[in-house]
C-alpha cells in the first residue's frame, strides 16, 4: 500500500521534510501525480484498480490539505520529528501580552456592530489577524527550520498562537456572513 | 482501459474500439445528450431537429409515459398528471416539499420510504422513477444517432446538490438502464466546453443560473487540471422564481385570484416565461390573457418594470458570490474569466449585474443551455477512454460538510465543505455512560450548529461495544466520500475491533432492493436473453483483462515480480482462459476474480511505481534532508 511505500506526506510529494515549502513546487507535484492516480483514470479498469486508484487519491488530497496549510503543516512536521500531538485543544498560553490582544482583538470584533461602516471595521481587523499570522509563521519557520530541534516546545507555542488566530479569523468570517445577509 | 494498465496512464495498452459516451444535463426545466463525434462536441437533436427536451413526464393510464414537447403541451390541461421541475424534488423529503411545495400543483403521498412519491393515474411514481422516465429518452436518442448502445454517461448535478440528491440523481441513471461513469458538477462542465484547459491559466468564476438553481463555483486552472476551489449557490433560485414574480405581476394587474385553478396557472407561467424570453431583446412586450367580462386582459410589460420585479432575485445570488470567492481565499480582482451558464443568464439585468460584481465581461459564446451538456460530452469521452492522450483532469470538491451528530444534537464536522475529493477523514468517539455496548449514529451534511438544521443523511447503529466505564471506549469512526462525492461510513470499536459499516443511503434515497425490483420490472418486456448477454459480456471482460495483463506483464513482469507471484498469477490466468472457452458466465465472473486477487499485490506496484514516475526528474537529494 501507499502508507508503506510513501512513510510520511513530505516523501510522497519528494519535499525536503522542513516547516518552509516551496508552495509551486507543492502545487506541480500534486497535479502531476493525481493525473496520475485520479479515479478518472480508471473509470474502466478492475476493482482492485479502481480502489486503489481512490485510495492513491484519497492519500494524496490529504497530503495537499496538510502541507499547504502552515498551522497543518507545522503541526503534522512536530508529530513527525517529536511525536507531540499539536491538535489537543486544551493547550494554552502563559504569553500574557499575547492574551491580552487576543481580549482586545475580541472586543473590537464585537464592537463591529456598531461602527459607523461595518465592514470597513471588520476589514481592519482581519488584516490585523492576517499579518499577525504571517509573521507567526515567520516565526515558525526560523524556529524550525534554522536553530535546530532543541526549540521544539516554542514553535508548538507559536502555532498554539496560529490557531487563535485562526479561531478569531472564523469568527470574523462568520460576522461578515452575519452583516452580509442583514444587507440582503 | 482494463486491469494493470497502470505504468502509462491513460494510455489503452493495445488499440480498443471506440467507445460511444454521453453527457447528459439533467435540467429543470430542459435536458440535453451530447456527444463528440469527429472529434467535435456537440447536442444531438431529436428526430424534429429539436435539441432541448423539456424536462417534463405526462403519465397516462395504462400506457407508456410521454416525454419533451408532447408532455409540455399537454401540462395545461392534464396538471396532475403532467410532471415539471422534477428535479427540486431530487433527494427531498415530505417536509421540504412542503417546504417549496406551496407552489408545486402535484397531488403527493408518503411511500413505505421517507420519499415522497407524486400521485398520476398510472400510479404514484418517485422524482428519481420520473427523472429516470427523461434520461431513457436521452438514452434512446443519443443510440438512435450514434448507432449502438451506449458504453458510458456522464451526468450533470448542480455543484451546490447535497449526498440526497446526488444519490437520487445516481439511481434515476441506474433506472435508466445507464452506465453512470460519473457525476460532474455543471459549472465545472462548462469551464470544460469551453476549452479552458486549453490555454488559459487562472481564476474563473462559473455563474449558473438555470430554470430553479444557481450555482456558482470558483476554479483554478493550471496545465490541464480544474482544481474546484469553492462552490457555493442556491437550490431554490432559478428562471422559475423569475417567471413566478412576472405571473404575480399580471395577476395583480389584471385582477386574477389566487385560486384560479391549476390550468390558469400554468397558462399563467408559460405567457410569464414567453414575457421574459421576449424582453432580452425588446424593451416592452405586450401580455394578453383571457379574462374577466371582457374576455380578455392585456397590459405592457416595459424591461425597467421587467428588472424591478427580478433585481431582489438577482441580487438574492450575490450573495453566495461573496462567500465562493471567500472560500476559495481569492479576491475579486483575481478572477480573469466568468462563465456564463444556464438560460437565466440571458436576462439582460443577469448580465450586468454580474459583469459589474466580478469586473470583467462575461463568457457568452456558447450557448448557455448547451454548454453543461457539451463539457459533459467531453469529460464522457475522455473518462470512457477515447482520449488517452488528454492532459485534462478535473479534481472537485464536497460542496458542504458531512459529519455526525453528537451529545446535545449538536454536530461535529468530519470532512469541511470544499475538501477535495475523494478524501477520507476519521474521528475518535466515545461511550456517555458505563456498560453502554452499543451507539447509534447519525450522518448529517449542513454547515449549521444544530443538527436539527442540517440535512440527515443516515443513521445506523454500533452494537456489541464490551461494557466499559462511560469515556472508556474508543470508537472509530471513518468518513470516505468518493469521486462522485458519494459518501461511506464505517464505525470501529478500536479495542476490541467491533465493526459495523454502511453506504450511505439518503434517507430520501432508493435502497438498492426498490432499484433492483424497478431494474426487473422495466426489464420484463426485454427481449434479450439475460443469460446470453451475461455471458458475452463476461467474455469481453475476460479478453479484456487478459490482454491487459500480458501487456503489463511483457512491459515490467520482470523488474515487478517475484517468481512464485508470477506462477500463481500463470496460473490464474490459465483458469480464466479455460472458463473464457466455456459457456458459463458465472466461472468467467469468477475466474476474473481469481486473477485479480492474485494479481493485487503487483497491482499495487505499478501503481506506486506509477507515482514515481509522475516525479521523475526531480532530483533524489531533494526527498531526504
Amino acid at each position: 500500500m501507499a502508507a508503506e511505500s510513501f512513510p510520511n506526506h513530505f516523501e510522497l510529494f519528494g519535499l525536503p521534510q522542513s516547516f518552509r515549502v516551496d508552495r509551486q513546487r507543492l502545487d506541480e507535484r500534486y497535479r502531476e501525480m493525481q493525473r496520475a492516480v485520479h479515479p478518472d483514470r480508471y473509470v474502466n479498469a478492475s476493482d482492485a484498480e479502481r480502489r486503489i486508484s481512490a485510495q492513491q487519491a484519497t492519500q494524496i488530497n490529504e497530503g495537499y490539505q496538510t502541507l499547504k496549510d502552515p498551522l497543518r503543516r507545522g503541526r503534522y512536521l512536530l508529530e513527525l520529528v517529536a511525536g507531540i500531538d499539536h491538535n489537543d485543544e486544551h493547550r494554552t498560553t502563559r504569553d500574557v501580552r499575547f492574551l491580552m490582544e487576543q481580549m482586545e482583538l475580541r472586543e473590537a470584533l464585537a464592537e463591529v456592530r456598531d461602527a459607523p461602516d461595518k465592514f470597513a471595521a471588520l476589514g481592519e481587523i482581519q488584516q490585523r489577524i492576517s499579518a499577525e499570522l504571517g509573521s507567526l509563521e515567520g516565526e515558525v519557520g526560523d524556529l524550525l527550520d534554522d536553530a535546530g530541534t532543541g526549540n521544539l516546545a516554542a514553535a508548538g507555542e507559536l502555532l498554539m498562537k496560529m490557531q487563535f488566530y485562526r479561531r478569531l479569523q472564523d469568527e470574523a468570517v462568520e460576522l461578515e456572513m452575519f452583516l452580509e445577509d442583514e444587507l440582503a | 482501459m482494463a486491469l494493470l494498465q497502470i505504468s502509462e496512464p491513460g494510455q489503452a495498452t493495445a488499440p480498443h474500439q471506440h467507445r460511444l459516451a454521453a453527457g447528459i444535463d439533467l435540467g429543470t426545466t430542459n435536458s440535453l445528450v451530447a456527444s463528440v463525434r469527429s472529434g467535435v462536441a456537440d447536442t444531438l437533436p431529436d428526430r424534429d431537429g429539436e435539441h432541448l427536451l423539456p424536462s417534463v413526464v405526462r403519465y397516462g393510464a395504462g400506457q407508456a409515459a410521454q416525454v419533451g414537447h408532447a408532455a409540455l403541451a399537454a401540462a395545461v390541461n392534464d396538471p396532475l398528471n403532467t410532471i415539471a421541475s422534477v428535479k427540486r424534488l431530487m433527494g427531498r423529503g415530505i417536509a421540504d416539499i412542503r417546504h417549496i411545495g406551496t407552489e408545486l400543483p402535484y397531488e403527493f403521498v408518503t411511500g413505505s420510504s421517507a420519499m415522497p412519491l407524486l400521485h398520476t393515474v398510472a400510479g404514484d411514481v418517485s422524482p428519481v422513477e420520473v427523472s429516470a422516465e427523461i434520461l431513457r429518452n436521452l438514452k434512446l436518442r443519443a443510440e438512435q444517432t450514434l448507432g449502438g448502445e451506449l458504453d458510458g454517461v456522464v451526468i450533470t448535478v448542480p455543484a451546490y446538490f447535497d449526498e440526497a440528491q446526488r444519490q437520487a440523481t445516481k439511481d434515476a441513471g441506474r433506472l435508466a438502464g445507464l452506465n453512470v461513469l460519473r457525476l460532474l458538477n455543471e459549472p465545472t462542465a462548462a469551464a470544460v466546453a469551453y476549452g479552458l484547459d486549453k490555454g488559459s491559466e487562472g481564476v474563473i468564476a462559473i455563474y449558473d443560473l438555470g430554470g430553479g438553481t444557481f450555482d456558482i463555483s470558483i476554479l483554478r486552472l493550471n496545465q490541464g487540471v480544474f482544481e474546484v476551489m469553492s462552490t457555493a449557490g442556491d437550490t431554490a433560485l432559478g428562471g422559475d422564481d423569475m417567471d413566478r414574480a412576472v405571473a404575480s405581476w399580471i395577476m395583480a394587474q389584471a385582477g386574477i385570484r389566487d385560486d384560479a385553478g391549476r390550468s390558469v396557472m400554468r397558462h399563467l407561467m408559460q405567457l410569464a416565461r414567453q414575457a421574459k424570453e421576449a424582453l432580452t431583446t425588446e424593451q416592452q412586450v405586450t401580455v394578453q390573457i383571457p379574462h374577466g367580462v371582457d374576455g380578455q386582459w392585456s397590459g405592457v410589460l416595459t424591461r425597467d418594470s421587467f428588472n424591478a420585479l427580478i433585481r431582489p432575485l438577482v441580487d438574492k445570488s450575490m450573495g453566495p458570490c461573496r462567500r465562493a470567492l471567500r472560500d476559495a481565499g481569492v479576491r475579486v480582482d483575481e478572477v480573469q474569466t466568468v462563465v456564463m451558464v444556464g438560460g437565466s443568464t440571458r436576462v439582460p439585468l443577469v448580465r450586468e449585474r454580474v459583469a459589474d460584481f466580478f469586473k470583467a465581461e462575461p463568457m457568452v459564446d456558447i450557448d448557455p443551455d448547451k454548454v453543461v451538456a457539451v463539457g459533459a460530452a467531453i469529460q464522457a469521452d475522455i473518462l470512457a477512454g477515447n482520449k488517452p492522450d488528454d492532459e485534462m483532469l478535473l479534481l472537485d470538491v464536497i460542496p458542504l460538510s458531512l459529519g455526525l451528530e453528537t451529545m446535545g444534537g449538536l454536530t461535529e464536522k468530519i470532512i469541511p465543505r470544499n475538501t477535495t475529493i475523494p478524501t477520507a477523514r476519521a474521528q475518535e468517539f466515545t461511550t456517555f455512560k458505563d456498560g453502554q455496548t452499543a451507539m447509534s449514529l447519525h450522518v448529517v451534511q449542513g454547515e449549521r450548529e444544530l443538527v436539527d438544521d442540517c440535512r440527515s443523511l443516515a443513521r445506523f447503529e454500533l452494537r456489541d461495544i464490551p461494557p466499559m466505564v462511560a469515556g472508556a471506549a474508543r470508537i472509530r469512526v471513518a468518513f470516505q466520500v468518493d469521486a462522485d462525492g458519494l459518501l461511506s461510513v464505517t464505525a470501529e470499536e478500536q479495542t476490541q475491533g467491533v465493526k459495523s459499516s454502511i453506504e450511505i443511503k439518503p434517507s430520501y434515497g432508493l435502497t438498492d432492493r426498490e432499484i433492483e425490483t424497478m431494474l426487473k420490472d422495466s426489464m420484463a418486456h426485454a427481449l434479450e436473453d439475460r443469460d446470453v448477454r451475461r455471458l458475452r459480456e463476461e467474455q469481453v471482460e475476460a479478453d479484456r483483462v487478459l490482454e491487459a495483463l500480458h501487456a503489463a506483464m511483457a512491459s515490467d513482469g520482470e523488474q515487478l515480480l517475484e517468481v512464485d507471484e508470477r506462477a500463481a498469477i500463470d496460473v490464474a490466468a490459465a483458469h480464466l482462459a479455460e472458463a473464457r472457452a466455456g459457456t458459463d458466465y458465472r466461472a468467467i465472473k469468477r475466474a476474473i476474480e481469481a486473477l485479480e486477487k492474485a494479481s493485487s499485490g503487483y497491482v499495487e506496484r505499478r501503481m506506486n511505481s506509477s507515482i514515481r514516475k509522475a516525479m521523475a526528474g526531480h532530483a533524489i537529494d531533494e526527498f531526504s534532508k
